[in-house]
């Protein structure tokens, strides 16, 4: 018995002494640079100077990825630009349900305006509707709802645009290295999501009008993991890549890993989304990354700021009309090694 | 008497063991084979190349390393009679710890330390609460799924945390004599847990624990400290797939490892574990997971849909479980009973 305790003692101790050093690494002080906000001056044009207090609810899905951390975060940042705005945001869980359910809550507090990425539009059409009926204004952000009586404004990000540009560019690199049949792989976001699929067709499309077509297409999951394994087996599939697209540059951590670990370098690689990360690493060139089509979360800051005008009434101070317009389409832009520079403050 | 009494049925649990599980192993290497042998037929191109075969079969080593790991300290929870659900949480919880700032300025020895501690410590809560606060397995692991993966994504912030130690990252990059280091790992950690699992009284209390706890309870066994330790065990076996995993996408974030535990035990049942505890085996294990890449490895060759992979991963468990519970007399009976 007494060996029992002497052994559980040191065991014991050895826990807590374990413990108590753990515990001082969970700091990760610095990483925060690396979530960068992009609060746009404001200071010029009619609509900057404070007018009538707008009270903004704010709901996004739980991040798991940077992307959608960093639409949080670049939320919170543009409304804190505005005196005249208050922001309230919910956390809203990880599926449609629990979104819908913080949603609900958020409701009740009656703000002027409702700005909510939906985990998915189809699913959370039905709250938009319930919102606009209520006479609470609703901003779309990212994930189209199906009806138009759901929303006040939709701002998206131009999914099938990327898709576009990033063969765009692949068919010109192809037809500058001179290579006439060039094999094609493709490493998508998470199938189930129709934002995968419409990229994916953008790709498709765009690459069958030039003549090309995909070798081989797998799907990962958003993260850095999942690349790395569905880029391992691409990697198997085809002995010889010359262009291989990655939907999206946080997955696209493993997809590089995975391509240093096979010690495979023959191909040029485009990404998707526009991370920090990539875009230094285009700039630098330094891997087979070459260019990166964006899907901007600064997408977020505008959704504030048209949710203020319409909280305030106001149109674009650029346009003629007296309102916000109702559908916003981001252009995807490519990014290369020549134009990262201007790129490197969106990056996330 | 106590002693011989569990030494003898010990014995004659693993005796009876032995001879059934090494048909179902055979099967299980014959189902692998089988795989292999349906890629030729479809990629006769690549699996033309020697080379390209031996880098295949390579990559596919590697894809199984880190659940295959995992699963390892899953077999031993479910032999024990219980089940793991946390696993995918404790790796990516293990993953995110070992790669923060503050630990990596420690060194990868920092890390690896990190990872290998907070998956044990995560691992012995859910023992303990199990244990002596008597939760149900599923329950208390359940809990822990959740709550792991929240103070994961609490302590990176929600962002990719990239690992800068190419000690570390250089654990999948790195070949000695032509095999990944990570393949390594996975054939010690399997030949560990074999050794453990049929060579020490641990693994033989496992046996016993998880068959009938009751009954090891009164020939002397301390039924809660081995689950206990049985719990903790698994939480090892993630905090090193955690570094491998770390290694293998040279970062780490909250949500990596995602549904690891589902693999884990799917693979464990299809190596023959008995989801009620008392049976199962480390080779049968690894085979399961090894089935499980060289699907996926054989859907990509033939760049076929994840999808259908996934509705073909369902119908082997199903098969499996199936072979399992009725066996080809029973089935057999079974038909005849009907009028």
């Amino acid at each position: 018995m007494a060996d029992l305790n002497r052994r559980g003692l040191l065991f014991g101790g050895v826990a807590v002494g374990a413990g108590a050093l753990l515990t001082a690494c969970t700091s990760n002080e610095a990483a925060s640079t690396t979530a960068q906000t992009k609060t746009v001056d404001a200071a010029a044009g009619g609509n900057a100077a404070p007018g009538e207090k707008v009270v903004i609810g704010f709901s996004a899905p739980a991040a798991d990825h940077g992307w959608l951390a960093a639409i949080t975060t670049n939320a919170k940042a543009q409304a804190a630009v505005y005196s005249d705005v208050e922001f309230k945001s919910v956390e809203s869980g990880s599926d449609a349900a629990a979104q819908r359910a913080a949603l609900s809550t958020l409701l009740a507090q009656k703000p002027n305006v409702i700005v909510l990425l939906p985990h998915d539009g189809k699913e959370l059409n039905s709250f938009g509707l319930e919102a606009m009926q209520a006479g609470v204004q609703v901003v779309n952000l990212d994930r189209a709802f199906p009806d138009r009586r759901a929303y006040r404004t939709q701002v998206l990000g131009d999914n099938y645009g990327m898709g576009v540009a990033a063969a765009t560019y692949v068919i010109a690199q192809m037809k500058a290295k001179g290579v006439t049949a060039p094999v094609i792989g493709e490493i998508a976001g998470m199938d189930e999501l129709e934002l995968t699929q419409t990229r994916s067709k953008g790709f498709s499309d765009t690459l069958t009008a030039a003549g090309l077509k995909v070798a081989n297409r797998r799907a990962a999951r958003f993260t850095v993991d999942s690349g790395q394994q569905e880029a391992s087996q691409l990697l198997q599939a085809l002995p010889k890549i010359d262009a291989l697209w990655n939907h999206d540059d946080d997955q696209g951590i493993g997809v590089l890993a995975a391509l240093n670990q096979a010690g495979r370098k023959e191909m040029i690689m485009v990404g998707g989304a526009g991370s920090k990360q990539a875009i230094e690493s285009i700039q630098a060139d330094d891997s087979p990354l070459k260019a990166t089509v964006t899907y901007s979360p600064s997408m977020a800051s505008s959704a504030i700021s048209l949710a203020r005008l319409i909280g305030q009434n106001k149109g674009l101070s650029d346009l003629v009309e007296l309102q916000v317009p109702r559908d916003i389409v981001l252009s995807s832009e490519t990014i290369t090694k020549e134009n990262a520079a201007d790129y490197l403050k969106f990056g996330f | 008497m106590t002693a011989t009494a569990l030494k003898t049925s010990g014995r004659r649990l693993w005796a009876g063991e032995a001879g059934e599980s090494v048909t179902r192993n055979l099967l299980l290497a014959g189902v692998l084979v089988a795989l292999l042998v349906i890629g030729a037929i479809t990629q006769p191109q690549l699996y033309g190349d020697s080379a390209w075969v031996w880098s295949n079969i390579l990559s596919i080593l590697q894809l199984a390393s880190v659940v295959g790991v995992v699963t390892v300290g899953m077999t031993f929870v479910i032999i024990g009679g219980g089940i793991d659900l946390s696993v995918g949480a404790i790796v990516a919880l293990s993953g995110v710890w070992a790669t923060t700032l503050a630990t990596q300025s420690f060194g990868p020895a920092g890390m690896i330390f990190t990872a290998i501690v907070v998956g044990t410590g995560v691992g012995l809560v859910n023992g303990f609460l199990i244990s002596y606060g008597r939760l149900v397995p599923f329950i208390a692991t359940l809990a822990m799924l959740v709550a792991a993966r929240g103070l994961a994504a609490s302590i990176s912030g929600k962002q990719t945390q990239i690992s800068s130690s190419d000690f570390i990252n250089g654990i999948a990059s790195t070949k000695i004599l032509g095999i990944p280091i990570l393949v390594f790992i996975l054939a010690a950690v399997a030949v560990a847990g074999w050794v453990l699992l049929n060579r020490t009284t641990f693994g033989r209390r496992t046996v016993a624990v998880g068959g009938n706890p009751e009954a090891a309870r009164l020939a002397g066994i301390n039924v809660k400290r081995h689950t206990m330790l049985l719990y903790a065990l698994s939480g090892l076996c993630c905090g090193i797939a955690a570094i491998m995993l770390t290694a293998q996408a040279t970062s780490a974030q909250a949500a990596m490892a995602n549904l690891y535990e589902l693999d884990a035990i799917a693979a464990a049942i299809i190596g023959g574990t008995l989801l009620s505890g008392g049976r199962g085996t480390i080779v049968g294990s690894v085979l399961g997971v090894l089935i499980f890449a060289t699907i996926t490895n054989l859907f990509a060759i033939n760049g076929l849909s994840t999808e259908a992979q996934n509705m073909v991963k369902g119908g082997i468990i199903v098969a499996a479980v199936l072979v399992q519970q009725f066996r080809f007399q029973s089935l057999t009976r079974l038909f005849n009973r009907r009028p």
